[in-house]
């Protein structure tokens, strides 16, 4: 089983990112589980979301405390919480940031990926939501989803804009940085 | 051909209800209300699903709305969590007492004080005593086939009593998994149309429901429990046919690793997958550890419980509520259950107002059954409590 934890602030969609990656999961056949963790609800908060991929139908109901990989939707969250907490070894670490993968610090990871997320969901959709552009990170440093399914479970799953966040997820597909370390 | 979709358990409960061909949707739109009614409307405005869909301004006038339209004849469904459920309590017990084989769904949450949105099983608790068949699910698949399990066991005329389907706050309620959605033309096969014995009819005027005096009240209530009775034949019967037409299996208990299991904890809801990838870990060190997991609470399963359970090394009872100045409510059952057996029962309060249950928990809670049984002392336990 993976385990997948992504950080986000309310109103980024950090939920439905979890949502539409545990669909494109399913599709490719494997069993797939999303859930939010839901604090007092507001814009701009600090969010959770998690999710689990297996080959088997997935039992397990507790929150996700030792991901093999973490997406982090809003680059300040770096700096207020601590994303790697509890992430295995071997792990992979992905960023919304305008840096370079080799500035974000991981011990545990096997790769760090960074994609300027923000700016591709502004010029696209015209709005900094990044769950989308995200998960077309996801695919390219993960590999554990082709993106044709990604942008398939994100025309039919996306509440507003289908097209515009499929193409969000694939230019940020094309432009993750992947640093193995 | 049956669809699988990824999706949450309020659109599973939704689904349910649909395919279930409800006539009557009555629900109040605010908070602690889920999207399980969000969905239905949807249904209901876009010419899917044929059925009168009632927005009231309460609770208390939900409830009331279902009671009005169930006594017609109307295949009648609602939902409610939490809070909702306790504005609803006065109508919940009229439901039940009136004989009329409503569905609700409640998502579990607390009640407040404090304010707090997370899974327990407090809510629900409340309405034990009120008459309604009590069915908690694990998985989302469940609540979907729950459901119309459900009207098949209230609308058979010998129960004649409304079915609560219970799923976990947020656990279940906001999870995103797989779940078949049955053919609507097979579920007909499995749930013909609604057709009551008596109705309100403005061609045949009757009352339904007015004062009785003390000569025959305790006459009413007793047949309830006669229908609680009828419930026991009737939740087996529908899960067998269920089953050989949907292909899942469903029993009043699910037990898990339990035939030669020393230890058994006693489950209810969606914690209990957990507990079951927990017993699979602990089974690999060799410990002879089960689950048996409460599926229908009312009617209460106390004569198989007892035979399941009654040469076991010690028995641990999980609760998500308490009676305060007593014991948990899960646990009173199974104790009394095996009242005048030896065996151990130990108490576990756990994941009150939402609070996390990973395996190191059940973990915990098994080496303490070990443990209170070499000593022969029966113990309570509030787990990853903070004195």
């Amino acid at each position: 089983m993976r385990e997948i934890r992504f950080h986000g602030r309310g109103g980024q969609g950090a939920v439905t990112a979890a949502q539409i990656l545990a669909d494109a999961v399913f599709r490719e056949g494997k069993y797939s589980q999303a859930f939010p963790f839901f604090g007092a609800e507001r814009r701009g908060a600090p969010v959770m979301a998690f999710a689990r991929i297996d080959d088997r139908p997935i039992r397990v109901r507790s929150h996700v405390y030792e991901p093999d990989y973490v997406v982090v939707l809003d680059p300040t969250l770096l700096e207020v919480v601590k994303v790697t907490e509890g992430m295995r070894e071997g792990g992979i670490l992905i960023v919304n940031t305008e840096r370079n993968p080799e500035d974000i610090a991981c011990e545990t990871c096997s790769k760090v990926a960074t994609v300027d997320a923000t700016t591709i969901a502004l010029d696209i959709l015209g709005v900094p939501i990044t769950n989308t552009a995200i998960l077309g990170a996801f695919a390219k440093a993960t590999g554990e989803v082709k993106i044709e399914t990604v942008l398939d479970s994100i025309r039919r799953m996306s509440p507003a804009k289908p097209e515009e966040n499929a193409r969000a997820a694939e230019r940020a597909y094309s432009e993750t940085k992947v640093l193995e370390v | 051909m049956p669809e699988v979709r990824v999706m949450s358990g309020n659109m599973s409960a939704a689904y349910g209800a649909k395919i279930s061909g409800v006539e009557v949707i009555a629900a109040y739109p605010i908070t602690p209300q889920t999207t399980i009614v969000e969905y239905l409307s949807q249904f209901v405005s876009n010419g899917e699903l044929k059925a009168k869909y009632i927005k009231v301004e309460s609770e208390h006038s939900a409830m009331s709305a279902c009671i009005g339209a169930s006594a017609t004849g109307a295949r009648t469904f609602t939902a409610t969590s939490s809070q909702g459920l306790a504005l609803m309590h006065e109508m919940v017990v009229v439901a039940a007492s009136m004989r009329l084989p409503i569905v609700m769904a409640v998502v579990n949450r607390t009640l407040a004080a404090p304010i707090n949105i997370w899974c327990d099983y407090s809510d629900v608790m409340f309405e034990r005593d009120s008459g309604w068949i009590q069915i908690f699910c694990e998985n989302n698949q469940e609540v979907l086939d729950t459901i119309v399990q459900a009207y098949r066991i209230s609308e058979s005329k010998e129960v004649m009593l409304p079915t609560m389907v219970n799923l976990d706050g947020f656990t279940l309620s906001h999870t995103y998994e797989p779940v078949e959605i049955p053919d609507e033309d097979e579920v007909r096969d499995f749930l013909p149309p609604y057709e009551p014995e008596y109705k309100l009819d403005v061609d045949n005027p009757m009352t339904l429901g007015p004062l009785v005096t003390p000569d025959y009240t305790m006459e009413f209530k007793y047949r309830m429990e006669e229908g609680m009775e009828a419930a026991r034949k009737e939740i087996p019967k529908a899960q067998e046919e269920f089953h050989k037409l949907f292909g899942r299996k469903y029993d009043v208990l699910d037990g898990y690793m339990l035939e030669d299991a020393e230890y058994v904890l006693v489950t209810m809801g969606a914690l209990s997958g957990t507990a079951k990838e927990t017993v699979d870990e602990l089974r690999k060190e060799g410990k002879k550890v089960g689950i048996l997991r409460i599926r229908v609470f009312r009617p209460f399963p106390r004569e198989e419980i007892r035979e399941l359970l009654r040469e076991r090394e010690a028995i641990g009872v999980i609760d998500r509520a308490h009676s305060y100045g007593s014991r948990p409510p899960v646990y009173l059952e199974v104790r009394d259950s095996l009242y005048g057996e030896e065996t151990l029962v130990n108490s576990y309060v756990s994941g009150i107002g939402g609070r996390d249950i990973r395996t190191d928990e059940i973990k915990w809670i098994f080496k303490d059954m070990e443990d209170s049984s070499k000593k022969k002392e029966e113990r309570m336990h509030w787990i990853g409590l903070r004195r």
